[in-house]
């Protein structure tokens, strides 16, 4: 890459001066004119008729203002598969769901309000086993599955609660099991787990008389919030305003439209009041999206000399009883099911199951450190069937450049191998250093999820004295976008990243962006906001160019001036330009300096229904993740001796924050594998505090040794793809696998807590 | 409506007397009623730290404790830690080292951290570990925090 000034350099956040004195302004930090607050009933059974809801003690209580139910709520949300009612209608699908709302003018008054309001119920059989729950004979959680608008690119059952069953099949499977010298069978399990962003759910919104709706949410994409209000409410769009501020962390649960809605009629009923709900700890755990709990199945043929010839993949997710987004994890998971591997032969069917636990939804990785945790526990049978090195196995069955995916789509810019050794050699891979210790490794890699015209766009103002905005439609949550993107604009129009001012998104103002998921930001976002600095550039010359009197291409631009390469004497200051105005003669050349910038995939397809075959990903981002453990067998205790984790991030834009990046999914990961697992007793969630529900602390995170591998993506800009889910996905299979060389035990499920680590020893000792 | 009770007190270095509800929280209070934003909320019951803030000297959970607690006591939120513009060395140090990604967590990760050097000024990887384990930070930053609460300590 031709020398670069701004990116690839780590220059400070752009919020950080904000977010470290307490001045970074959260929503509901926000004083948005006056207020009423809003509380959610919550349902005490997990499937169940409404008989009937009795609010007259609720409205008769003290600065209770208005209690809305189902029926104030018509239409349904969702954005793949319009299958959510914001507000229960006529029945209820988990433990936790609204059945109605009150606005009160204090929260305390909507929480007292709130115990007072009567529900009757008719419990409904239910089912919480997603396996049990796809039999033909299993109660069913949406009768009205088939009436259901949904995306035609998903499968659902009518009359069962199939919400989706993704197809694929690659090359010839019996034939791959054909030539195949062994077949190994195993079946996984991953459970559900939380987000947990340190700052719940929250959304408030202002309704005016003359019809203009404004909503201030916690969300990661504010065009799609916008895009699905407009729809459930049956507006248009450009009567609708969303603003997203920074936001407390995000990690999938803040995708699509979450707790908006809530407060929509609500505030149509109070123009002139800004009408908030913030959930509480428990209500965020139990009430928004979970990870999709995977039930799987993988059988594969392998060769003597380490070669994977086929692979079938049977996996049965647990949708909860709303599937709008998840229906899409399952196809992704789907289409990428031979995980970082070139594999001929491909059989997998994966289905989403409606159950009545909380909702499935998006988390960091969309599926695949559920998906992959099966494919690289897989590899490990697989080394230890044959005898081989297990690293071995990874790089003989790696994809390489030219490789095809599961969904049959070639990838270009890879360098897995090198992902691999880099963190292989660090810990000194093929060494035993003791008794309980062990090594493990896993392999990574993940396309962002988006629908093949998923947009972003971008426009650039040049100011009078020669600074710059850059908006951009994407949302803040930690990921570090609006430095990643200042830089990527400073490169383009040559002005320096301090001299840049970009602001979280607001919908009236920012152009489009799709959403900020899927670890797509920085490439598409960053095509647009590359397209429109050249964009801008390009009218700094032609205006210079006229006021200069020389030719454009003869021009240079040094942040400050534009001068000719001929003679540097011919220059105008960049204050000059943006003025726009001939110096001796006042007549006008340009006005204001505005540059344009837009992006959709050109390289992506649908997929064939029946085959799964075509194009899914925009790009493909691999890693590996390495460690070294030492098990105490007398209490099951694991602990980290070494960590470390590669991600190739093409171009990595900010180096600092790309190693913060890698870190923190890395962490995340290592609490999902050491701790997390949400309890569910009947739908009912039993740990929905940080107490119960433990995450990793500062006391027990080991140091990581991170490396970013810098293989340029040819359609990113400056060569950058995004990595901020991809580290999460190893660590989990990379810790098992590590157990498992230590002692010998096999785990087909985590978290690693003490206490399976101990009963998988004595079962071991038992066998002798 | 609920019993006020009035209270005395100093807050970034400034002395008040305010108004406080029997039942609130330090948390609401520092929030609602003195309008500092910068403390966070992130559970209510003390398993977070996000809402930590100096309470004479001490680091405390302020969703745990009653604003009427604070009659008589001198109150350091994240907004007094810089001074007359200057930041204070742990806040540039957080900056140096990226130390956060989404930043709810820092103001309550910061005020521990200056309680734990204001105890310790020369604070080692456990003393650190030890100070900081009731602030989660689900973005992760933990190898940072270390690193920016170390080298702020040498200054
Ligand atoms: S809000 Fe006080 S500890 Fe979480
Ligand atoms: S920086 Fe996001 S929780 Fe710590």
């Amino acid at each position: 890459m031709a020398d670069l000034k701004y990116v690839g350099t780590s220059v400070t956040r752009k919020d950080a001066v904000e977010k470290v004195t307490g001045q970074a302004k959260f929503i509901e930090d926000l004083y948005i004119g006056p207020m009423l607050y809003a509380k959610m009933k919550k349902s005490s059974v997990a499937h169940g008729k409404i008989i009937n809801i009795d609010t007259s003690k609720a409205e008769a209580h003290p600065g209770v203002k208005a209690i809305l139910t189902g029926k104030d709520y018509k239409n349904r949300i969702g954005l793949y598969l319009i299958d959510r009612s914001i507000i229960a209608v006529d029945k209820v699908r988990f433990y936790g769901e609204p059945v109605a709302v009150v606005a009160a003018d204090s929260e305390k008054a909507a929480a007292e309000a709130v115990e007072l309001i009567e529900v009757e119920y008719e419990e409904l059989p239910a089912v919480f086993d997603p396996r049990e729950g796809m039999k033909p004979d299993a109660p069913l959680v949406h009768e009205d599955l088939e009436n259901y608008d949904i995306v035609p690119i998903f499968y659902p059952k009518p009359g069962t609660n199939i919400a989706n069953h993704f197809k694929l099949r690659k090359g010839d499977i019996d034939k791959g099991f054909e030539e195949a010298d062994h077949v190994i069978e195993r079946e996984y399990y991953v459970p559900q787990m939380q987000h947990v962003p340190i700052e719940t759910h929250k959304a408030a919104a202002h309704w005016s008389p003359d019809g203009k709706l404004t909503v201030w949410s916690t969300a990661q994409s504010p065009n799609v919030v916008r895009q699905l209000l407009a729809k459930c409410f049956e507006m248009p769009m450009h009567k609708i305003r969303v603003i997203s501020n920074f936001i407390g962390g995000g990690f999938g649960c803040k995708a699509g439209a979450s707790i908006e809605g809530l407060v929509v009629p609500l505030a149509m009923k109070f123009p002139g009041y800004v009408v908030r709900i913030v959930f509480s700890r428990e209500e965020d755990m139990q009430g928004t999206f979970t990870r999709q709990a995977l039930f799987s199945k993988l059988k594969t043929g392998i060769r003597k000399d380490g070669r994977i010839t086929a692979l079938q993949y049977e996996m049965i997710w647990d949708g909860g009883a709303y599937t709008e987004y998840g229906v899409n994890i399952v196809r992704a998971a789907g289409y990428s099911s031979s995980g970082a591997y070139d594999i001929p032969n491909v059989k997998t069917d994966s289905y989403c199951v409606y159950t009545n636990n909380s909702i499935g939804g998006p988390v960091r990785g969309f599926g695949m450190c559920e998906m992959q945790w099966g494919i690289e526990r897989q590899i490990e049978a697989i080394a230890e069937e044959l005898g081989m090195d297990p690293l071995e196995v990874r790089l003989i069955n790696g994809m390489k450049k030219g490789s095809t995916t599961a969904a049959g789509q070639v990838v270009h810019d890879v360098d897995f191998e090198k992902c691999l050794k880099t963190v292989t050699d660090k810990i000194g891979w093929g060494k035993k250093e003791g008794k309980f210790r062990g090594k493990g490794i896993a392999g990574l890699v993940k396309c962002p999820a988006q629908p093949s015209n998923a947009a972003s766009s971008a426009i650039i103002r040049i100011n009078e004295d020669g600074t710059a905005h850059v908006l951009v439609g994407g949302s803040e949550m930690g990921q570090g976008m609006l430095t990643a993107m200042s830089q990527i604009a400073a490169e383009g129009l040559h002005i320096p990243t301090d001299r840049i001012e970009i602001r979280v998104p607001d919908t009236d103002f920012t152009p489009y962006d799709w959403q900020s998921v899927g670890s797509r930001v920085t490439y598409t976002s960053g095509r647009a906001v590359k397209q429109a600095a050249e964009d801008a550039l390009g009218q700094i010359y032609r205006v210079a160019s006229d006021l200069l009197e020389v030719p454009a291409e003869e021009l240079t631009f040094d942040g400050k001036h534009v001068y000719s390469t001929k003679d540097p004497e011919v220059k105008a200051t960049i204050r000059e330009v943006a003025d726009s105005c001939k110096k001796c003669t006042g007549e006008g050349i340009a006005g204001p300096i505005i540059g344009r910038g837009s992006f959709v995939p050109t390289n992506m397809t649908n997929l064939d229904p029946e085959t799964g075959q075509g194009n899914p990903g925009l790009f493909y981002c691999f890693g590996a993740t390495a460690v070294e453990v030492e098990v105490d067998p007398e209490t099951g205790v694991i602990k980290i001796l070494q960590l470390a984790a590669s991600i190739d991030a093409g171009k990595a834009v900010n180096p600092q924050l790309c190693t913060v990046q890698l870190h923190g999914g890395t962490i995340m990961g290592l609490s999902t594998a050491l701790f997390e697992e949400v309890r569910f007793d009947k739908g009912v969630m039993l740990n929905n505090n940080f107490t119960d529900y433990k995450i990793a602390s500062i006391d027990n995170t080991p140091h990581i040794d991170s490396f970013i591998i810098e293989t340029p993506e040819s359609g990113g800009p400056y060569g950058a793809r995004g990595i901020g889910e991809q580290p999460m996905i190893g660590v989990a299979p990379a810790i098992a696998n590590a157990v498992c060389d230590a002692l010998g035990v096999e785990f087909n499920t985590f978290p690693l807590t003490p206490e399976r680590v101990w009963e998988a020893i004595k079962k071991k000792q038992a066998k002798g | 409506m609920s019993e006020k009770m009035t209270i005395k007190f100093t807050v970034n270095g400034i002395q008040e007397k305010k108004e406080a509800a029997v039942g609130q929280t330090l948390l609401k209070f520092i929030r609602d009623e003195l309008h500092l934003t910068g403390t966070k909320e992130g559970c209510e019951i003390g398993e977070c730290g996000a809402c930590i803030v100096l309470l004479d000297d001490r680091p405390v959970n302020s969703c745990l404790i009653l604003a009427v607690e604070l009659d008589g006591k001198n109150l350091v939120t994240i907004e007094g830690l810089s001074q007359n513009g200057e930041m204070d060395r742990l806040q540039q140090a957080f900056i140096d080292h990226a130390a956060f990604q989404c930043g709810y967590c820092t103001p309550g990760m910061i005020m521990s951290a200056r309680a734990l050097i204001d105890r310790k000024p020369e604070p080692t990887d456990e003393d650190i570990n030890e100070a900081l384990s009731g602030n989660l930070c689900r973005c992760g930053a933990y190898q940072e925090i270390r690193e920016a609460v170390k080298d702020a300590s040498k200054k």
